[in-house]
């Protein structure tokens, strides 16, 4: 069976490529339009990897992340966050609220795919 | 896997056009002075949503700006920096930057790289906490430029330097090694390659990117460059590819010192939260679970207007299938057919809803126009030197999308005539005892079945005696005794402008007329009500839908046409002795004191009458324009809501008719186009329009 991927990103047209990207290369993909929307689909059904954008209205993705971790059965699932601060103030604040890794905004569809690949094969 | 990016384009240009609006939106109704938080927030959130989608579909013209935009948002929503009036006219000028830019992608339209630049110098200067000069300054009372503490951007390092990471392309050793010896003039450079051998550099300086590019551009193309922002210099040296993955087991703590002070990973428990956050992650989840009632499902989606138009059109041909049901089954025993009976008016009662949900999605709230004026108000009010506080109600108003973008055009010209010719100049509303701020007001609400947009402002109104002499100069026929409507009424006549000096905003004697004739070919009305001093309001009446009509059927020997009931006023059948013939011009029929042209409709489209003589057949009142007259039929049929079919994509355009429609029993009927009927009836028989 196919793995899936939440993808949470408050941007239509990103939200469109990373599912296309993912879709590509095989993978199922639910998409979320900020980090509420998230949180609720993943715990409608438990997903294989979290990618989120970081800047959203309502709850943004650290929160998001925070919030995934507290629950039990995504306490090992991968989640990436996706920023477009390469600064290590971010990463490290993305680290300590549990993110898995992060991926730099704009990204090429084939390191998103190369990363995810890495974690979830 | 390479993937065509271009297909997601008109997805990101309709995102971005919808953030620019907002952003717009938002920078209009800010108070400078005390700016709401949120309200920043979502400013600084469109505008790093497009620099996210542009830097992701490489629209790199639109990323640098929207970069800089970003980057000023973000100190002025953190309080790094206060807002000013300057400010926001650079942003709203960023944005109309921004909109051409997209523009320029999306439809291939030229791109004024002089604004772009400007813009950019005014983003940077504020930046850097200097008040531009830019042409605004001059009218608000510039508040003092912000300390130069701030001018270190969170971005820069205690030196004043920014960190840049430059991806070059592929080129030749020496090529780099030319450019790490230029580039390291400007700073620091350090150097790394690649794993596929592309050689990236690590900058650390105070000038900018474009500078950087420019430097480059004498080596390589500047498009192969992909030049980032690395975050302060003392982080830079990371070789990364854009992404990485957190291994607590190996934290390197001269790498990452701040993840390790934020948490301490035990072994064996890789990136699993900290207790602390945990606790914290825990109220966030009830919290979120509290509200999971209200489904977060995203609230809209987009489809193509001709699929809606389809949906329409099939749900107008059911309409009228269900009509034909009705008629046949009309004449069974209602006692031997009851549940087949009952079922039809179940038919009837799902047909109607099906039809009103169906037209409902083509409505569009009036607020898609009204958002459009606040922003050219202001432009506008600053270019003439007026104050105007600009109002709109009733902006949730739905009207046909049709509709909706016909009515831009009109309005704007009203909205615009009313800031130049209605409201005055602050130092005569102040000498006639007025607040030197103009009110300009935008409304729109339902009335019955129409929808009335008014444009009221509280300036001078309209001179009477401007008007008339006007007139008369231009040969119209008026006296001084006309009453007040009718003389306002002039200002539509061709050509016609009473402004005593042609601005370059309005007053060249076009407008008023294409106005009133737009209005009337969406069949509506426009109406003046005028108060010298006090102001004036141009009120337009429209139809909410174009696709459906009540018209009134009425039959001339064995045709039936429809009649849109807007027109009618009643019907009756006049005496013989009020039907009086005048030589050469027809006949007229009097009603209640006054002569009204007869149009017999049979002489019209040349059809053989059951009844030639007025006193046997019923005439029907119309009223278009002003303009009254009676229309000869044989009987009225009855009242009902008919589908307007276009005739002209069917057939061809036919005087006389405005479309077509199939009745309950099949067959065809056409729709009167009573305007042009009442046009023609002063030349009706000299000339009759179905030649």
């Amino acid at each position: 069976m196919s793995k899936t991927i939440l993808a949470v990103d408050d941007s239509g047209s990103l939200r469109q490529m990373l599912s296309f990207s993912l879709k590509a290369a095989g993978y199922g993909v639910i998409e979320a339009v900020d980090g509420e929307d998230g949180l609720n689909k993943a715990k409608q059904q438990k997903v294989d990897l979290v990618l989120t954008d970081q800047n959203m209205p309502g709850m943004d993705g650290l929160s998001l992340i925070k919030a995934l971790r507290a629950m039990k059965n995504y306490q090992n699932v991968p989640i990436l966050m996706l920023t477009t601060e390469s600064g290590d103030d971010m990463k490290a604040l993305g680290k300590a609220a549990g993110a898995s890794g992060w991926l730099v905004k704009p990204f090429d569809p084939a390191r998103l795919t190369e990363v995810i690949k890495k974690l979830i094969g | 896997m390479t993937i065509d990016m271009s297909q997601f384009y008109q997805v990101f240009f309709d995102e971005a056009d919808e953030l620019l609006a907002e952003m717009e939106k938002l920078l209009l109704a800010l108070d400078v002075s005390a700016p709401d938080s949120e309200d920043l927030n979502a400013i600084f959130r469109a505008a790093h949503s497009i620099k996210g989608g542009a830097a992701t579909f490489a629209f790199n013209d639109i990323t640098e700006v929207t970069h800089m935009l970003e980057s000023l948002l973000d100190r002025i929503r953190k309080g790094e920096m206060a807002l000013t009036p300057e400010h926001v006219d650079a942003f709203l000028v960023s944005k109309d930057v921004l909109t051409m830019q997209m523009d320029g992608h999306h439809h291939g339209s030229s791109v004024d790289q002089d604004a772009v630049d400007n813009v950019c110098q005014r983003l940077k200067a504020l930046s850097q906490g200097i008040v531009a000069d830019a042409p605004a300054a001059a009218a608000a009372p510039a508040m003092p430029p912000e300390p130069v503490q701030s001018a270190a951007a969170p971005v820069a390092d205690a030196d004043g330097n920014f960190s840049f990471r430059i991806e070059l392309p592929e080129v030749p050793q020496r090529d780099v090694d030319a450019l790490a010896a230029e580039l390291g003039l400007l700073g620091t450079i350090s150097q790394e390659i690649l794993d596929d051998k592309r050689v990236v550099f690590t900058l650390a300086t105070p000038e900018t990117q474009d500078n950087i590019v420019a430097i480059c551009s004498f080596v390589l193309d500047p498009d192969d460059l992909r030049i980032t922002h690395a975050g302060a210099s003392q982080t830079a040296a990371q070789g990364d590819s854009g992404y990485g993955i957190f291994e607590p087991e190996k934290v390197d703590a001269a790498s990452q010192p701040a993840a390790a002070t934020v948490e301490s990973p035990k072994p064996g428990q890789p990136a699993t939260a900290a207790s602390a956050p945990a606790a914290e992650a825990k109220n966030l989840g009830r919290r979120a679970t509290d509200k999971e009632g209200s489904n977060q499902e995203s609230s809209s989606i987009r489809v193509g207007v001709e699929k809606v138009d389809q949906l329409i059109n099939l749900v107008g041909e059911l309409v009228i299938t269900q009509a034909m049901i009705e008629q046949r089954i009309g004449a069974l025993d209602p006692l031997h057919h009851e549940r087949l009976l009952n079922s039809a008016s179940q038919l009837a009662r799902n047909t109607r809803d099906l039809q009103e949900a169906v037209m409902s999605i083509r409505m569009m709230p009036m607020d898609y126009v009204f958002s459009r004026f606040p922003r050219m108000v202001r432009d506008l009010a600053g270019k003439l030197g007026k104050k105007v506080e600009f109002v709109t109600r009733g902006a949730a108003t739905e009207l046909d999308k049709g509709l909706i973008e016909r009515i831009v055009d009109p309005l704007t010209h009203l909205v615009r005539n009313s800031v130049d010719h209605g409201i005055e100049m602050p130092e005569k509303r102040r000498a006639s005892g007025k607040n030197e701020s103009g009110k300009l007001t935008l409304s729109a609400a339902h009335q019955g079945g129409n929808i009335v947009i008014e444009v009221s402002d509280d300036g001078g109104g309209l001179s009477r005696d401007r008007i008339l002499a006007k007139a008369k100069q231009q040969g119209l026929p008026v006296s001084d005794t006309m009453p007040d409507l009718d003389v306002w009424q002039l200002i539509f006549a061709p050509g016609f402008s009473t402004a005593e000096v042609v601005t370059d905003v309005s007053g060249r004697g076009v407008g008023m007329d294409v106005v009133k004739r737009n209005i009337t070919a969406m069949g509506g009305t426009v109406e003046i009500r005028s108060v010298p001093g006090a102001g004036t309001t141009i009120a337009i009446s429209l139809p909410l839908t174009l696709a459906i009509l009540d018209g009134m059927s009425v039959k001339v020997g064995e045709e039936v046409y429809i009649l849109p009931l807007g027109y009618v006023i009643e019907s009756l059948q006049p005496v013989a002795i009020d039907v009086k013939e005048i030589a050469g011009e027809g006949k007229v029929v009097k009603v209640r004191e006054e002569y009204l042209p007869l149009i017999p409709l049979y002489q019209i489209f040349a059809i053989e009458p059951n009844f030639t003589d007025p006193s046997q057949g019923i005439i029907v009142i119309l009223e278009s324009d002003g303009k009254k007259a009676a229309l000869l039929v044989d009987s009225l049929v009855g009242q009902q809501q008919v589908v307007v079919k276009n005739l002209e994509s069917n057939f061809r355009k036919v005087a006389g008719i405005s479309g077509a429609t199939i009745l309950g029993d099949g067959g065809v009927s056409l729709i009167l186009d009573v305007s042009a009927l009442l046009r023609s009836s002063h030349q009706l028989y000299a000339d009759p329009i179905y030649s």
